[in-house]
C-alpha cells in the first residue's frame, strides 16, 4: 500500500507532477542554473494565432475597452498643470467566469483535454477555480478545486466563500482548506487519486493565454481611439497577468511601460492562521506579489513561465482603502460595479496618470465580476466586525491588518514605487544560493542578465560583492 | 443540533482532519502550527448517517470521499454586509468635486 503520509507524499512530488503536467521541464535546462525560456514558451506553449482559436472557441476574450472619462477628470483636478493621461479600462469581468483568468484556464483546459486528461485540478482560493470549473463545464472535463478557504475559528473569508460556491456552480468538487501551505500536500494527493491533470497557473501555455489580453488593448486603442497605449498598469500577484499581458504589448508591437501594482500588506504573514482574516485582500496583493517576483520558481511547475522581472518597467503599491476607493469611485462615476481586487491597479492609475500628460494613454488592464462577499461593503463590514478601524482621511498612514483608511480626497491616492534594483538583487541573492558555492557558467551568467532585464556585467559585479 | 438520521443521497458537508498540529509543515507560524490542518467538501451521503458520523458522499466530480459529517444542506452564508457609512459617503463627495470644476 502507498504510503500517504506528508513526508511521503511530498517527496514524490516530482513524480507526480510530471503526470500530472505531460511535460519534460529538463529539455530546456542549461548549465547550472539556466534554463531556455524562449525555447519553453515557443516550443511548450501556443503561438498568439492559436491562443485566440482556442479561446474564441469557450467564448474568452474580446472584452470591452473604455474610457474612463470622469475618474480621468477627476484625476487631472490632482495633477499639476497639462498632465493627467487619458485612463482606459478593459473589462475583464465580461469573460465566461467573470475575470481574465478564464483566458489561463482556457488553454490549460484545452490542452488537458487535448491530452486526453479526464479531468483537471487547480490549487486555487482566487478567481481562477471558477475560471478552470467554467472552462472544464465547456469541455466536458471534471474539475476539482482545492481552496485555502478558513481560520482555525472556521471564520471564511467572505470573497474565497464566493468564490468556492461559483466554483461549485460550474460543476466543480470543492476542496477547502484552514490555513497552511500544506495545501500542497493535499493537492498532490488529490492528483496521484484522480491521474487528473495538474491546471496550474504557471505553464507557457496558461501564460500564453494571457497573450491575447496585451494584444486586444493594442488593437482596441487602434480600431476605437486612434491611439496607442503609453503606459499599462497591471495587478501582480502571482506574475502571470504581468508576463502575459507584456509578452502581448509586445506582439503587438507596443512599447508600452508596464508597471505592476500590488496592495501593499506589508506586516502580514501569509501563512499565519490569525492574519488570515485580517487582510481584505485575498489576492493583487504583496504577500504573493513580492515574492513570485524575486523568486518565480516557487511555483507548482518546475519552471515558472511568470517571470516579472524579464518586464517590469516598474512595480509600485497601493492601500486597501485606496483601492476599495477607487472600487467605489469605478461604480459611481463609470456605472460599473466591479470587485475590488482587480481594481488594484486602477489606483495606482488614478496615480500614475498625474505623471503623464494630458494626451497620454494609461491603460488598467483588468476589472473582476463582484458578488455577494466579493464586494468593498462586504469586505469593509467584514473587516470592522474582524476589529480592523475603518476611517477617512490619508492612507498612507494606514498599517495592514489595523486600519484602513479611505482617501478623504482624490489627490490622496498615490502610488509607492518599489525599488526595482532591490528586487533584482533579492532574485540574485536566491538564484545563486541554489549554486551551493559553485562558480556560475557563461550561460548562467547571461540566463541571469535576460531574466532580470539587465546586462551581464550587472550580473557579474553583483557577483563579485 | 439534531440527532435525527440524515437519510441517504441527502447533499451534506463533511470534515477530515488531515494534519494534527504535531504534524504540520516545518515552516509554518507558530499560530499555525499549533492548530490542526482541517478540510472539508461537500456531496451526497451515501448511506444514511447521524453528524458527526464517519460517513462518505460523492462529490460533484463523482469522488467518494470520507469523513466525519457536519452540516446537512449546507447554507452559504457569505453577504454584503453591514452598511458602511465611510463608503456610502465617497460618491456624494467626488460628484460633488467633478461639478465645482477645476479646484484642487
Amino acid at each position: 500500500m502507498k504510503d500517504n503520509s506528508y513526508q511521503a507524499v511530498m517527496a514524490r512530488s516530482n513524480e507526480i507532477m510530471k503526470k500530472a503536467i505531460g511535460m519534460d521541464y529538463n529539455q530546456f535546462e542549461r548549465g547550472q542554473l539556466a534554463f531556455d525560456y524562449q525555447a519553453m514558451m515557443t516550443e511548450a506553449g501556443y503561438s498568439l494565432e492559436e491562443v485566440i482559436a482556442i479561446q474564441k472557441e469557450t467564448g474568452v476574450g474580446n472584452t470591452p475597452l473604455y474610457e474612463l472619462k470622469n475618474i480621468t477628470k477627476l484625476a487631472r483636478m490632482t495633477a499639476p498643470k497639462g498632465k493627467g493621461a487619458r485612463i482606459f479600462l478593459k473589462d475583464e469581468a465580461s469573460n465566461p467566469s467573470g475575470s481574465f483568468k478564464a483566458r489561463r484556464a482556457a488553454l490549460a483546459v484545452y490542452h488537458a483535454a487535448k491530452h486526453g486528461y479526464k479531468g483537471v485540478v487547480a490549487a486555487t482560493s482566487g478567481n481562477y477555480g471558477a475560471a478552470v470549473a467554467s472552462q472544464a463545464a465547456i469541455r466536458g472535463l471534471k474539475s476539482i478545486i482545492v481552496q485555502e478557504a478558513f481560520d482555525s475559528r472556521g471564520v471564511y473569508q467572505p470573497e474565497i466563500e464566493e468564490k468556492g460556491r461559483a466554483c461549485e456552480a460550474y460543476g466543480a468538487e470543492v476542496l477547502q482548506l484552514s490555513v497552511g501551505p500544506e495545501l500542497f500536500y493535499v493537492f498532490l494527493r488529490v492528483l496521484e487519486d484522480t491521474g487528473f491533470f495538474n491546471a496550474s497557473l504557471y505553464t507557457p501555455y496558461a501564460i500564453a493565454g494571457v497573450e491575447t489580453l496585451g494584444w486586444e488593448i493594442v488593437q482596441q486603442l487602434e480600431d476605437q481611439y486612434s491611439v496607442k497605449p503609453d503606459m499599462v498598469v497591471v495587478t501582480n500577484a502571482g506574475g502571470g497577468n504581468l508576463t502575459g499581458t507584456a509578452r502581448g504589448l509586445r506582439k503587438a508591437g507596443s512599447d508600452a511601460v508596464v508597471v505592476g501594482a500590488s496592495v501593499d500588506l506589508k506586516g502580514l504573514h501569509m501563512a499565519s492562521d490569525q492574519d488570515f482574516n485580517r487582510k481584505s485582500f485575498t489576492t493583487g496583493h504583496t504577500g504573493f506579489g513580492v515574492p513570485f517576483t524575486t523568486w518565480p520558481d516557487r511555483a507548482d511547475v518546475p519552471r515558472n513561465a511568470a517571470r516579472p522581472l524579464r518586464y517590469l518597467d516598474r512595480y509600485v503599491t497601493v492601500t486597501q482603502g485606496e483601492a476599495f476607493y477607487v472600487t467605489e469611485l469605478l461604480a459611481q462615476l463609470e456605472g460599473l460595479e466591479r470587485g475590488p481586487a482587480g481594481n488594484v491597479s486602477l489606483a495606482a492609475a488614478m496615480s500614475l496618470a498625474r505623471e503623464l500628460d494630458e494626451d497620454q494613454v494609461l491603460v488598467v488592464q483588468e476589472t473582476e465580476y463582484t458578488g455577494a462577499g466579493k464586494h468593498v461593503n462586504a469586505q469593509l463590514s467584514f473587516a470592522r466586525k474582524n476589529g480592523i478601524e475603518i476611517s477617512v482621511g490619508n492612507p498612507a498612514d494606514s498599517v495592514p491588518g489595523k486600519s484602513i483608511i479611505l482617501p478623504e480626497h482624490p489627490g490622496l491616492v498615490q502610488a509607492v514605487d518599489l525599488d526595482m534594483d532591490d528586487l533584482r538583487r533579492s532574485y540574485l541573492k536566491r538564484a545563486l544560493e541554489t549554486l551551493k558555492g559553485a562558480k556560475p557558467l557563461p550561460e548562467d551568467i547571461s540566463f541571469l542578465a535576460e531574466d532580470c532585464r539587465v546586462t551581464p556585467e550587472y550580473i557579474e559585479s553583483f557577483i563579485k560583492e | 443540533m439534531t440527532d435525527k438520521a440524515v437519510p441517504k443521497g441527502t447533499w451534506v458537508q463533511i470534515q477530515q482532519v488531515i494534519l494534527s498540529p504535531g504534524e504540520r509543515a516545518p515552516q509554518v507560524p507558530a499560530d499555525t502550527a499549533k492548530v490542526p490542518l482541517v478540510m472539508v467538501t461537500k456531496g451526497f451521503l451515501q448511506q444514511e448517517g447521524r453528524l458527526n458520523d464517519s460517513v462518505a458522499v460523492k462529490t460533484l466530480s463523482g469522488r467518494v470521499v470520507e469523513g466525519k459529517l457536519v452540516k446537512v444542506l449546507p447554507r452559504f452564508s457569505h453577504d454584503f454586509g453591514e452598511a458602511v457609512p465611510e463608503l456610502l459617503a465617497i460618491g456624494p463627495r467626488v460628484r460633488a468635486l467633478l461639478e465645482g470644476g477645476e479646484q484642487k
